[in-house]
């Protein structure tokens, strides 16, 4: 005897054409701003001479880290080395997702972790689909992403974003919510507004929290945006991908290497902007 | 003329000389911890203890009907174990923690019943607070913490960092401006939290264990200070301390609570020597009275003593007269000049000396309000008795060893015979 099958994938499908119908619009404003912000980094990155780009990442790292010589150095060799093996523009495209999908997944997480902080309710409520996120497997995102948005740089984009939220929400609300209760005292004792309490108390002492979110937000990104090369998305994840498919050990472990070199570079750079 | 007024001022007790309108009255405030204030408030209005509220509802009761006044210039001092709702009754005061029931009257203007807007402005500028852990902000440097409240106001960085500035001098911390607060050791952190507090100029300072984290010497020094800064500047102080010895120092009127409720407000005095209760005997059993007793409640009147005037010869009979073997020296304004043994005296008539050749001026002197614990370990140095000179310098009066030691006998059997 077989039990009758609850019909799951057929209210999604339902439900995809629903929001397909009634919310195309949306899907395609969302589309073309994506696309739009991927094209306008890449062309930026690219626009400037592989040389002078070394030199500007190289100064900033040896800026943000204190004078840290041997790391501004290290940065720059890193850089040399993806340039010599001509994955300097596969890199440029990559760099512009990871941006995009961080500062889009940073501008939804902050203000959503800030919120989770200050209420309880928002926070039980946003418990569960922060877990949902977290356990699905990231492969899973990238079906929605392709259904909504096709395939290409956008969607791989969309799934990394949805990837990349959840450590930075959490890790805002984790910080808002661990400031030592005499720090709101304070606040609340000398007058202040709600908002005078969350600018000039909560965030800041909150800040060195929240930017390990921002540093886990950017790794995760880098992470995924490599993943979203199965959907289509260009860049040095798509150079791995062709590697694989055709066992093409060297150019895929050249293409690994770059991206190595880019997390080791990034994450650097956002440890040491904390306080 | 100053020194008739302070003489009667001690005589007085202090809170007559104060203005009658009080300006904090707290009535009948009740706070209840738990799910269901209201159940809770029922049961406690039908004479149900706190245990049994606890049982019935899972509420606690933690401030019980709790009624006193604060005049205007006072120190408060809330006294109690923890536990014993000090610290929450400090904070209904500003709402940190929102009462239950009852009224907080802070000027004529009811605390409890006002609304946001109202109550951030009360805040602002009438009620200062400090916190037992200094509560700074890390991020901000010590002139922008003690500007944080003028910067809450809105006014302007350049107006806020002068005044800061201004008021981190007071405190001793003048050129301490630009540190971080984890540069500072404790005692420098509580005064930054103190002229934090003082820089909004507010009429009330709620002080939350302010001193408790600090080690014993420091924090005697903070408490000298803050007697001193209140009688500069006038604040009304309520102080929340679990310390005994350190309400008497600083207290006008202490109030002693225990599980919620005032057990007795009283001065020092009158809670030491006449305890209400069991509790409070408890309480006060272990004080240590050399920090109590005050050079004026010890020393004897200063007689006989010699005029500067006078040769060697009538101090030599002031002395023999008196079967002692020095004596003080003072002007016709009564100004101590110095004092003369026997064997000098003796030695100056024979020689045909004058009182000011064998006048020795290097002797040991007390204010009229230093602590017996000080004066003891001025006399264990000094063969002669100590001199009790006020601000003015005009010789008030003796301490001898065996004066201490019978102020200390009498004192140690009034409290005894009550406990």
């Amino acid at each position: 005897m077989q039990l009758p099958k609850i019909p799951i994938g057929d209210a999604i499908e339902v439900l995809v054409y629903w929001i397909e119908q009634y919310f195309g619009w949306l899907l395609d404003a969302i589309s073309g701003g994506l696309g739009f912000l991927i094209g306008g980094f890449q062309s930026i990155l690219i626009a400037i001479p592989a040389p002078i780009l070394i030199v500007l990442v190289s100064v900033l790292v040896w800026f943000v880290t204190r004078r840290d010589i041997k790391l501004a150095a290290l940065t720059a060799l890193g850089l040399l080395l993806i340039w010599d093996l001509q994955l300097w523009n596969l890199a440029m495209l990559t760099l512009a997702l990871v941006l995009v999908s961080t500062i889009v997944a940073l501008a939804i997480s902050i203000p959503l972790g800030i919120a989770a902080a200050g209420s309880d309710t928002i926070n039980a409520a946003l418990r569960p689909i922060l877990d949902f996120m977290q356990t699905m497997p990231s492969f899973v995102y990238l079906i929605p992403a392709v259904i909504f948005f096709g395939i290409g740089n956008v969607p791989g984009t969309i799934a990394t974003v949805v990837f990349a939220i959840p450590p930075a929400l959490r890790l805002t609300n984790l910080g808002i919510r661990q400031v030592p209760i005499e720090l709101i005292e304070v606040a609340d004792a000398f007058g202040s507004t709600p908002r005078q309490k969350l600018l000039k108390v909560q965030l800041p002492v909150a800040l060195p929290t929240i930017m390990a979110g921002v540093n886990q937000c950017i790794m995760l990104a880098l992470s995924m945006v490599v993943i979203a090369s199965m959907i289509g998305a260009r860049g040095l994840g798509y150079q791995v991908l062709v590697g694989i498919q055709r066992v093409d050990i060297g150019g895929g472990f050249e293409a690994g290497l770059a991206i190595v070199i880019i997390a080791i570079i990034l994450d650097r750079i956002t440890q040491n902007l904390m306080p | 003329m100053k020194l008739e007024g302070s003489v009667i001022f001690e005589e007085i007790p202090r809170e007559s000389t104060r203005s009658l309108q009080p300006i904090i009255s707290v009535r009948d405030l009740t706070k209840v911890f738990g799910q269901d204030p209201e159940k809770a408030l029922e049961l406690h209005r039908t004479g149900r203890s706190k245990q049994e509220i606890y049982e019935e509802t899972g509420s606690t009761l933690a401030l019980d009907d709790v009624s006193f006044d604060v005049m205007p210039g006072e120190t408060f001092v809330l006294m109690g174990l923890s536990g014993s709702g000090k610290s929450t009754l400090l904070r209904c005061i500003n709402r940190l923690i929102e009462p239950t029931a009852g009224e907080i009257l802070l000027d004529g203007e009811d605390i409890v019943g006002m609304g946001q807007e109202e109550l951030r402005t009360t805040r602002r500028s009438k009620l200062g607070m400090i916190f037992q852990s200094f509560a700074l902000l890390p991020h901000k440097t010590v002139l922008d913490n003690v500007a944080f409240g003028l910067e809450i106001q809105g006014i302007s960085a350049e107006e806020r960092h002068t005044k800061a500035e201004e008021v981190l001098q007071m405190v001793g911390l003048g050129g301490y401006g630009g540190s971080m607060p984890d540069e500072l050791s404790g005692g420098m952190k509580q005064r930054v939290g103190l002229a934090r507090a003082l820089t909004s100029d507010p009429d009330v300072l709620l002080m939350d264990e302010a001193f408790s984290a600090l080690d014993p010497l420091i924090r005697r020094d903070m408490q000298d200070e803050l007697l001193d800064l209140q009688q500069r500047l006038g604040k009304t102080i309520i102080f929340v301390t679990h310390d005994l010895d350190e309400a008497l120092k600083l207290g006008d009127r202490i109030a002693l609570m225990k599980d919620g409720a005032i057990v007795q407000v009283g001065t020092p005095e009158e809670i030491l020597t006449n305890p209400e209760n069991a509790y409070v005997e408890k309480f006060v059993a272990d004080v240590d009275l050399t920090r109590v007793l005050t050079a004026s409640e010890v020393m004897r009147r200063p007689e006989p003593v010699a005029q500067c005037t006078a040769g060697p010869r009538v101090a030599l009979h002031l002395m023999e007269e008196h079967d002692i073997l020095g004596i003080f020296v003072i002007t016709r304004q009564r100004i101590l000049q110095g004092r003369v043994t026997l064997d000098a005296a003796a030695e100056a008539v024979k020689k045909g000396k004058q009182l000011a050749d064998i006048l020795i001026t290097d002797v040991p002197v007390v204010a009229p309000d230093a602590s017996l614990g000080d004066i003891i370990s001025l006399i264990v140095e000094s063969p002669y008795p100590v001199a009790v000179v006020d601000d003015t310098g005009r010789l008030r009066g003796v301490i001898s060893r065996g004066a201490i030691l019978a102020a200390l006998a009498r004192k140690g059997e009034d409290v005894n015979a009550t406990a």
